[in-house]
Protein backbone atom coordinates (compact mmCIF):
# COMPACT_ATOMS: atom_id res chain seq x y z
CA UNK A 1 0.00 0.00 0.00
CA UNK A 2 2.92 2.36 0.83
CA UNK A 3 4.34 1.64 -3.08
CA UNK A 4 1.58 2.80 -4.11
CA UNK A 5 1.17 6.21 -2.18
CA UNK A 6 4.35 6.96 -3.10
CA UNK A 7 3.99 5.81 -6.28
CA UNK A 8 1.23 8.81 -6.28
CA UNK A 9 3.21 11.23 -4.71
CA UNK A 10 6.01 10.74 -7.08
CA UNK A 11 3.74 11.12 -10.17
CA UNK A 12 1.96 13.87 -8.39
CA UNK A 13 5.30 16.14 -7.72
CA UNK A 14 8.90 14.62 -8.63
CA UNK A 15 8.02 13.53 -11.93
CA UNK A 16 5.62 16.65 -12.48
CA UNK A 17 4.51 16.40 -15.86
CA UNK A 18 4.17 20.39 -17.16
CA UNK A 19 7.10 21.43 -14.66
CA UNK A 20 9.56 18.61 -15.27
CA UNK A 21 8.89 17.17 -18.52
CA UNK A 22 7.62 20.02 -20.43
CA UNK A 23 4.38 18.08 -21.17
CA UNK A 24 0.97 19.23 -21.66
CA UNK A 25 2.18 22.92 -21.94
CA UNK A 26 -0.22 24.07 -24.11
CA UNK A 27 -3.33 24.10 -22.09
CA UNK A 28 -1.05 24.50 -19.25
CA UNK A 29 -0.02 27.65 -19.73
CA UNK A 30 -3.10 28.90 -21.91
CA UNK A 31 -5.99 28.36 -19.36
CA UNK A 32 -4.50 29.43 -16.36
CA UNK A 33 -5.20 32.71 -16.56
CA UNK A 34 -7.79 32.48 -14.17
CA UNK A 35 -7.82 29.62 -11.29
CA UNK A 36 -11.62 28.84 -12.23
CA UNK A 37 -10.92 27.19 -15.42
CA UNK A 38 -7.35 25.96 -14.78
CA UNK A 39 -9.37 24.20 -11.75
CA UNK A 40 -11.81 22.91 -14.14
CA UNK A 41 -9.01 21.77 -16.19
CA UNK A 42 -7.38 20.00 -13.49
CA UNK A 43 -10.02 17.68 -12.49
CA UNK A 44 -11.01 17.12 -16.67
CA UNK A 45 -7.17 15.80 -16.28
CA UNK A 46 -7.33 13.69 -13.54
CA UNK A 47 -11.00 12.28 -14.68
CA UNK A 48 -9.00 11.89 -18.29
CA UNK A 49 -5.89 10.14 -16.65
CA UNK A 50 -6.98 8.17 -14.54
CA UNK A 51 -9.71 6.79 -17.09
CA UNK A 52 -7.34 6.28 -20.22
CA UNK A 53 -4.33 4.86 -18.02
CA UNK A 54 -6.10 1.65 -16.77
CA UNK A 55 -7.99 1.56 -19.65
CA UNK A 56 -5.09 1.70 -22.09
CA UNK A 57 -3.04 -0.95 -19.57
CA UNK A 58 -5.98 -3.65 -20.28
CA UNK A 59 -5.53 -2.63 -24.39
CA UNK A 60 -2.33 -3.44 -24.12
CA UNK A 61 -1.63 -6.42 -22.07
CA UNK A 62 -4.82 -8.00 -23.65
CA UNK A 63 -4.50 -7.04 -27.40
CA UNK A 64 -1.03 -5.65 -27.86
CA UNK A 65 1.51 -6.68 -26.15
CA UNK A 66 4.11 -9.55 -27.71
CA UNK A 67 2.22 -13.29 -26.80
CA UNK A 68 -1.73 -11.48 -25.81
CA UNK A 69 -2.50 -13.82 -28.85
CA UNK A 70 -1.24 -16.84 -27.56
CA UNK A 71 -4.82 -18.21 -26.97
CA UNK A 72 -5.86 -17.85 -30.34
CA UNK A 73 -2.59 -19.87 -31.95
CA UNK A 74 -0.83 -16.81 -32.61
CA UNK A 75 2.34 -16.66 -30.13
CA UNK A 76 4.51 -14.69 -31.67
CA UNK A 77 2.33 -12.31 -33.08
CA UNK A 78 3.93 -8.58 -31.39
CA UNK A 79 1.49 -5.63 -32.27
CA UNK A 80 3.32 -3.46 -29.66
CA UNK A 81 3.82 -1.44 -32.58
CA UNK A 82 -0.03 -0.03 -33.17
CA UNK A 83 0.27 1.13 -28.98
CA UNK A 84 0.05 5.01 -30.84
CA UNK A 85 -2.50 4.96 -32.69
CA UNK A 86 -4.87 2.84 -29.80
CA UNK A 87 -3.86 4.35 -27.47
CA UNK A 88 -4.67 7.63 -29.02
CA UNK A 89 -7.99 6.41 -30.28
CA UNK A 90 -9.01 6.08 -26.21
CA UNK A 91 -8.21 9.32 -25.10
CA UNK A 92 -9.87 11.01 -28.23
CA UNK A 93 -12.54 8.66 -27.76
CA UNK A 94 -12.85 9.63 -23.67
CA UNK A 95 -12.31 13.10 -24.87
CA UNK A 96 -14.96 13.55 -27.10
CA UNK A 97 -17.52 12.23 -24.32
CA UNK A 98 -16.59 14.57 -21.98
CA UNK A 99 -16.61 17.35 -24.10
CA UNK A 100 -20.24 16.11 -25.07
CA UNK A 101 -21.02 15.63 -21.02
CA UNK A 102 -19.44 19.04 -20.31
CA UNK A 103 -21.60 20.99 -23.20
CA UNK A 104 -25.11 19.57 -21.70
CA UNK A 105 -24.78 19.71 -18.03
CA UNK A 106 -21.87 22.07 -17.66
CA UNK A 107 -22.20 24.93 -20.14
CA UNK A 108 -20.33 27.36 -18.62
CA UNK A 109 -17.69 25.56 -18.12
CA UNK A 110 -17.45 24.38 -22.08
CA UNK A 111 -17.71 27.57 -23.10
CA UNK A 112 -14.40 28.77 -20.46
CA UNK A 113 -12.72 25.83 -22.16
CA UNK A 114 -13.24 27.11 -25.67
CA UNK A 115 -10.46 25.46 -28.73
CA UNK A 116 -8.63 23.65 -25.69
CA UNK A 117 -11.00 21.26 -24.60
CA UNK A 118 -10.51 18.94 -27.79
CA UNK A 119 -7.09 20.29 -27.52
CA UNK A 120 -7.13 17.78 -24.53
CA UNK A 121 -7.30 14.79 -27.16
CA UNK A 122 -3.32 15.89 -28.39
CA UNK A 123 -2.22 16.98 -24.37
CA UNK A 124 1.14 15.62 -24.72
CA UNK A 125 0.69 14.91 -20.66
CA UNK A 126 -2.30 12.25 -20.78
CA UNK A 127 -0.46 10.17 -23.98
CA UNK A 128 3.13 10.24 -22.46
CA UNK A 129 1.37 9.21 -19.18
CA UNK A 130 -0.13 6.18 -21.14
CA UNK A 131 3.44 5.75 -22.86
CA UNK A 132 5.09 5.80 -19.31
CA UNK A 133 2.54 3.05 -18.51
CA UNK A 134 4.08 0.99 -20.98
CA UNK A 135 7.57 1.76 -20.19
CA UNK A 136 7.73 1.40 -16.99
CA UNK A 137 5.52 -2.56 -16.74
CA UNK A 138 2.73 -0.75 -14.32
CA UNK A 139 0.30 -3.37 -13.02
CA UNK A 140 -3.41 -2.24 -13.35
CA UNK A 141 -3.64 -1.21 -9.77
CA UNK A 142 -0.27 0.62 -10.22
CA UNK A 143 -1.08 2.70 -13.83
CA UNK A 144 -4.53 3.56 -12.12
CA UNK A 145 -2.11 5.54 -9.18
CA UNK A 146 0.18 6.84 -11.34
CA UNK A 147 -2.56 8.49 -14.05
CA UNK A 148 -4.32 9.86 -11.13
CA UNK A 149 -1.24 10.94 -9.57
CA UNK A 150 -0.05 12.59 -12.55
CA UNK A 151 -3.39 14.11 -13.05
CA UNK A 152 -3.31 15.44 -9.81
CA UNK A 153 0.23 16.68 -10.23
CA UNK A 154 -1.31 18.83 -12.88
CA UNK A 155 -4.07 20.05 -11.31
CA UNK A 156 -1.48 21.49 -8.48
CA UNK A 157 0.35 22.90 -10.84
CA UNK A 158 -2.19 24.45 -12.90
CA UNK A 159 -3.71 25.74 -9.96
CA UNK A 160 -0.78 27.06 -8.44
CA UNK A 161 0.14 28.89 -11.13
CA UNK A 162 -3.33 30.14 -11.67
CA UNK A 163 -3.32 32.18 -8.01
CA UNK A 164 0.35 33.66 -8.90
CA UNK A 165 -0.95 34.96 -12.02
CA UNK A 166 -4.23 35.88 -10.57
CA UNK A 167 -1.97 37.85 -7.79
CA UNK A 168 0.44 39.62 -10.32
CA UNK A 169 -2.59 40.75 -12.42
CA UNK A 170 -2.06 44.60 -11.17
CA UNK A 171 1.59 44.07 -11.02
CA UNK A 172 3.33 46.69 -13.03
CA UNK A 173 5.22 44.61 -15.54
CA UNK A 174 6.93 45.88 -18.43
CA UNK A 175 4.33 45.97 -21.29
CA UNK A 176 6.15 43.35 -23.43
CA UNK A 177 6.36 40.93 -20.38
CA UNK A 178 2.54 41.16 -19.91
CA UNK A 179 0.80 37.75 -20.23
CA UNK A 180 2.51 34.92 -21.88
CA UNK A 181 6.08 36.40 -21.17
CA UNK A 182 5.63 36.66 -17.42
CA UNK A 183 3.83 33.31 -17.42
CA UNK A 184 7.07 31.82 -18.84
CA UNK A 185 9.43 32.92 -16.14
CA UNK A 186 6.70 31.87 -13.08
CA UNK A 187 6.24 28.81 -14.75
CA UNK A 188 10.32 28.42 -14.79
CA UNK A 189 10.25 29.39 -10.61
CA UNK A 190 7.66 27.28 -10.06
CA UNK A 191 9.70 24.08 -12.05
CA UNK A 192 12.63 25.32 -10.03
CA UNK A 193 10.71 24.50 -6.83
CA UNK A 194 9.22 21.62 -7.58
CA UNK A 195 12.45 20.32 -8.09
CA UNK A 196 13.52 20.23 -4.91
CA UNK A 197 10.55 17.42 -4.16
CA UNK A 198 13.14 15.24 -6.42
CA UNK A 199 14.29 14.32 -2.44
CA UNK A 200 11.25 14.23 -0.98
CA UNK A 201 10.19 10.60 -2.54
CA UNK A 202 12.52 7.85 -2.00
CA UNK A 203 13.23 6.34 -6.52
CA UNK B 1 -13.12 35.57 -41.89
CA UNK B 2 -14.35 39.19 -43.89
CA UNK B 3 -10.93 39.50 -46.42
CA UNK B 4 -9.30 36.65 -47.85
CA UNK B 5 -5.75 37.06 -46.94
CA UNK B 6 -3.35 36.16 -49.74
CA UNK B 7 -1.08 33.47 -49.87
CA UNK B 8 2.27 35.46 -49.30
CA UNK B 9 0.56 36.34 -46.18
CA UNK B 10 -0.72 33.09 -44.94
CA UNK B 11 2.79 31.79 -45.38
CA UNK B 12 5.09 34.58 -44.23
CA UNK B 13 2.48 35.62 -41.21
CA UNK B 14 3.23 32.65 -38.57
CA UNK B 15 7.19 33.18 -39.14
CA UNK B 16 7.70 36.17 -36.58
CA UNK B 17 3.94 37.94 -36.47
CA UNK B 18 1.51 35.20 -35.61
CA UNK B 19 4.67 32.90 -34.52
CA UNK B 20 2.92 29.62 -33.18
CA UNK B 21 5.38 28.90 -30.29
CA UNK B 22 5.33 32.84 -28.88
CA UNK B 23 2.27 34.32 -29.78
CA UNK B 24 -0.29 31.16 -30.33
CA UNK B 25 0.87 28.99 -27.37
CA UNK B 26 1.22 25.84 -29.68
CA UNK B 27 3.24 23.26 -29.37
CA UNK B 28 5.10 24.44 -26.58
CA UNK B 29 5.98 20.90 -24.97
CA UNK B 30 8.31 19.86 -27.66
CA UNK B 31 10.06 23.19 -28.08
CA UNK B 32 11.26 22.99 -24.60
CA UNK B 33 11.97 20.01 -24.32
CA UNK B 34 14.22 18.79 -27.21
CA UNK B 35 16.25 22.75 -27.42
CA UNK B 36 19.21 21.48 -25.24
CA UNK B 37 21.00 21.02 -29.24
CA UNK B 38 20.59 22.71 -32.18
CA UNK B 39 20.96 19.37 -33.67
CA UNK B 40 17.86 17.24 -32.21
CA UNK B 41 16.33 20.61 -32.44
CA UNK B 42 16.46 20.94 -36.40
CA UNK B 43 15.36 17.62 -36.96
CA UNK B 44 12.51 18.11 -34.65
CA UNK B 45 11.71 20.92 -36.51
CA UNK B 46 11.86 19.09 -39.82
CA UNK B 47 9.89 16.28 -38.49
CA UNK B 48 6.88 18.38 -37.49
CA UNK B 49 7.04 20.47 -40.21
CA UNK B 50 6.49 17.21 -42.45
CA UNK B 51 4.06 16.03 -40.42
CA UNK B 52 1.99 19.35 -40.40
CA UNK B 53 1.95 19.81 -43.70
CA UNK B 54 1.49 16.18 -45.00
CA UNK B 55 -1.52 16.12 -42.70
CA UNK B 56 -2.80 19.69 -43.68
CA UNK B 57 -3.26 18.35 -46.75
CA UNK B 58 -4.87 15.33 -46.21
CA UNK B 59 -7.48 16.62 -43.41
CA UNK B 60 -7.82 19.80 -46.04
CA UNK B 61 -8.56 16.93 -49.07
CA UNK B 62 -11.18 15.18 -46.94
CA UNK B 63 -12.81 18.21 -44.96
CA UNK B 64 -16.24 17.82 -46.74
CA UNK B 65 -16.43 14.35 -45.71
CA UNK B 66 -15.98 14.11 -42.01
CA UNK B 67 -18.90 14.19 -40.13
CA UNK B 68 -18.42 17.11 -37.49
CA UNK B 69 -18.86 14.56 -34.15
CA UNK B 70 -15.75 12.65 -34.86
CA UNK B 71 -13.49 14.67 -36.62
CA UNK B 72 -10.77 14.62 -34.23
CA UNK B 73 -10.86 10.95 -34.29
CA UNK B 74 -10.35 10.86 -37.61
CA UNK B 75 -7.90 13.94 -37.54
CA UNK B 76 -6.08 12.14 -34.88
CA UNK B 77 -5.71 8.91 -36.87
CA UNK B 78 -4.46 10.69 -39.68
CA UNK B 79 -1.71 12.31 -37.52
CA UNK B 80 -0.69 9.73 -35.67
CA UNK B 81 -0.15 7.03 -39.17
CA UNK B 82 1.84 9.47 -40.53
CA UNK B 83 4.21 10.41 -37.30
CA UNK B 84 4.79 6.46 -37.17
CA UNK B 85 5.87 6.90 -40.62
CA UNK B 86 8.01 9.72 -39.73
CA UNK B 87 9.57 7.85 -37.05
CA UNK B 88 10.67 5.04 -38.93
CA UNK B 89 12.25 6.82 -41.62
CA UNK B 90 14.56 8.38 -38.57
CA UNK B 91 15.29 5.30 -37.00
CA UNK B 92 16.38 4.04 -40.48
CA UNK B 93 18.59 6.58 -41.68
CA UNK B 94 19.30 9.22 -38.79
CA UNK B 95 19.40 6.67 -35.69
CA UNK B 96 21.50 8.65 -32.88
CA UNK B 97 19.43 11.57 -32.92
CA UNK B 98 16.32 9.00 -33.29
CA UNK B 99 17.61 7.75 -30.03
CA UNK B 100 18.42 11.22 -28.53
CA UNK B 101 14.45 12.55 -29.40
CA UNK B 102 13.57 9.35 -28.12
CA UNK B 103 9.82 9.35 -27.08
CA UNK B 104 9.04 13.12 -28.36
CA UNK B 105 8.71 11.99 -32.17
CA UNK B 106 6.11 10.38 -31.26
CA UNK B 107 4.53 12.84 -29.33
CA UNK B 108 4.69 14.89 -32.35
CA UNK B 109 0.92 13.36 -32.45
CA UNK B 110 -0.24 15.31 -29.30
CA UNK B 111 1.89 18.24 -30.93
CA UNK B 112 -1.17 20.63 -30.15
CA UNK B 113 0.33 22.87 -33.02
CA UNK B 114 -0.53 20.26 -35.37
CA UNK B 115 -3.97 19.67 -34.39
CA UNK B 116 -4.49 23.48 -33.59
CA UNK B 117 -3.84 24.56 -37.09
CA UNK B 118 -5.80 21.27 -38.51
CA UNK B 119 -9.24 22.24 -35.95
CA UNK B 120 -8.70 26.12 -36.85
CA UNK B 121 -7.32 26.23 -40.73
CA UNK B 122 -7.29 23.34 -42.42
CA UNK B 123 -11.04 22.38 -41.66
CA UNK B 124 -11.78 25.35 -43.65
CA UNK B 125 -9.52 25.64 -46.64
CA UNK B 126 -8.94 24.12 -49.81
CA UNK B 127 -5.67 22.03 -50.10
CA UNK B 128 -3.42 24.69 -51.52
CA UNK B 129 -4.26 27.01 -49.26
CA UNK B 130 -4.12 24.35 -46.17
CA UNK B 131 -0.09 23.52 -47.19
CA UNK B 132 0.77 26.99 -47.17
CA UNK B 133 -1.01 27.53 -43.53
CA UNK B 134 0.90 24.61 -41.99
CA UNK B 135 4.19 25.20 -43.90
CA UNK B 136 4.35 28.59 -42.55
CA UNK B 137 3.59 27.35 -39.30
CA UNK B 138 6.43 24.90 -39.16
CA UNK B 139 9.03 27.27 -40.26
CA UNK B 140 8.18 29.99 -37.66
CA UNK B 141 8.02 26.64 -34.97
CA UNK B 142 11.77 25.73 -36.11
CA UNK B 143 12.36 29.38 -35.57
CA UNK B 144 11.48 29.48 -32.65
CA UNK B 145 13.40 26.25 -31.72
CA UNK B 146 16.19 27.14 -33.39
CA UNK B 147 17.04 30.36 -31.84
CA UNK B 148 16.15 28.52 -27.86
CA UNK B 149 18.26 25.49 -29.14
CA UNK B 150 21.41 27.46 -29.91
CA UNK B 151 21.18 29.72 -26.68
CA UNK B 152 21.14 26.71 -24.64
CA UNK B 153 23.82 24.44 -26.54
CA UNK B 154 25.96 27.77 -27.15
CA UNK B 155 26.05 28.51 -23.10
CA UNK B 156 25.83 25.22 -21.84
CA UNK B 157 27.80 23.30 -23.73
CA UNK B 158 30.19 25.85 -25.20
CA UNK B 159 29.31 24.40 -28.75
CA UNK B 160 26.67 25.19 -31.35
CA UNK B 161 25.99 22.31 -33.67
CA UNK B 162 28.66 19.84 -32.67
CA UNK B 163 31.78 22.87 -33.13
CA UNK B 164 33.45 24.39 -30.18
CA UNK B 165 32.57 28.44 -30.64
CA UNK B 166 33.50 29.26 -26.98
CA UNK B 167 36.63 26.74 -25.80
CA UNK B 168 35.59 25.35 -22.46
CA UNK B 169 37.82 25.39 -19.28
CA UNK B 170 38.28 21.72 -19.61
CA UNK B 171 39.89 22.25 -22.80
CA UNK B 172 41.94 25.06 -21.38
CA UNK B 173 39.89 27.83 -22.67
CA UNK B 174 38.46 30.00 -20.65
CA UNK B 175 34.49 29.77 -20.92
CA UNK B 176 32.66 27.74 -17.68
CA UNK B 177 29.31 26.17 -19.59
CA UNK B 178 26.46 26.96 -17.37
CA UNK B 179 24.59 23.64 -16.54
CA UNK B 180 21.80 25.52 -15.63
CA UNK B 181 21.03 26.03 -19.47
CA UNK B 182 20.51 22.28 -19.71
CA UNK B 183 17.79 21.68 -16.94
CA UNK B 184 14.69 22.17 -17.12
CA UNK B 185 13.72 26.08 -15.86
CA UNK B 186 16.72 27.63 -18.09
CA UNK B 187 13.91 26.21 -21.02
CA UNK B 188 11.05 28.25 -19.37
CA UNK B 189 13.25 31.74 -18.75
CA UNK B 190 14.62 31.74 -22.36
CA UNK B 191 11.25 31.06 -23.64
CA UNK B 192 9.98 34.27 -21.69
CA UNK B 193 12.83 35.84 -22.71
CA UNK B 194 12.00 35.48 -26.18
CA UNK B 195 8.68 36.50 -26.29
CA UNK B 196 9.70 39.75 -24.00
CA UNK B 197 12.06 40.37 -26.81
CA UNK B 198 9.62 39.97 -29.73
CA UNK B 199 7.37 41.71 -28.45
CA UNK B 200 9.29 44.66 -27.38
CA UNK B 201 10.16 45.24 -31.17
CA UNK B 202 6.25 44.45 -32.31
CA UNK B 203 4.72 45.71 -29.44
CA UNK B 204 1.16 45.41 -31.39
CA UNK B 205 1.74 41.74 -30.13
CA UNK B 206 1.67 42.46 -26.59
CA UNK B 207 -1.11 42.16 -24.38
CA UNK B 208 -2.89 44.55 -22.14
CA UNK B 209 -2.62 44.34 -18.46
CA UNK B 210 -6.05 42.43 -17.41
CA UNK B 211 -6.49 44.73 -14.68
CA UNK B 212 -5.69 48.48 -15.09
CA UNK B 213 -4.02 50.04 -11.89
CA UNK B 214 -6.70 52.47 -9.61
CA UNK B 215 -6.40 56.14 -10.19
CA UNK B 216 -3.36 57.50 -10.04
CA UNK B 217 -2.96 60.65 -7.63
CA UNK B 218 -2.29 62.67 -10.30
CA UNK B 219 -5.77 61.67 -12.00
CA UNK B 220 -7.08 62.73 -8.54
CA UNK B 221 -5.51 66.37 -7.75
Amino acid sequence: MSDLASLFLRAAFVENMPLTFFLGLCTFIALSRKTGPALGLGVAMVAVMGVTVPLNHVIFHGLLAPGAWAWAGLADTDLSYLRLIAFIGVIAATVQLLEMVLDRFFPAIHASFGVFLPLLTVQCAILAGSLFMVERSYTLAQSTVFGLGAGFGFAVAAVMLAAIRARLSYADLPRGLNGLGITFFLAGLMSLGFSAFAQMVAS
Amino acid sequence: MAARPSSWSILTDPLIRQNPVTLQILGLCSALAVTTSVATALTMSAALTAVLVLSAALISMIRNHIPGSIRLIVQIVIVASLVIVIDQLLQAYLFDISQRLSVFVSLITTNCLVLGRTESFSRHNPPGRAMLDALGNGLGYSLALLVIGSIRELFGTGAWLGWQVLPTVDQGGWFTPLSLMLLAPSGFFLLGGLVWALRSVLPEQAEDPELLPPDRPEDIA
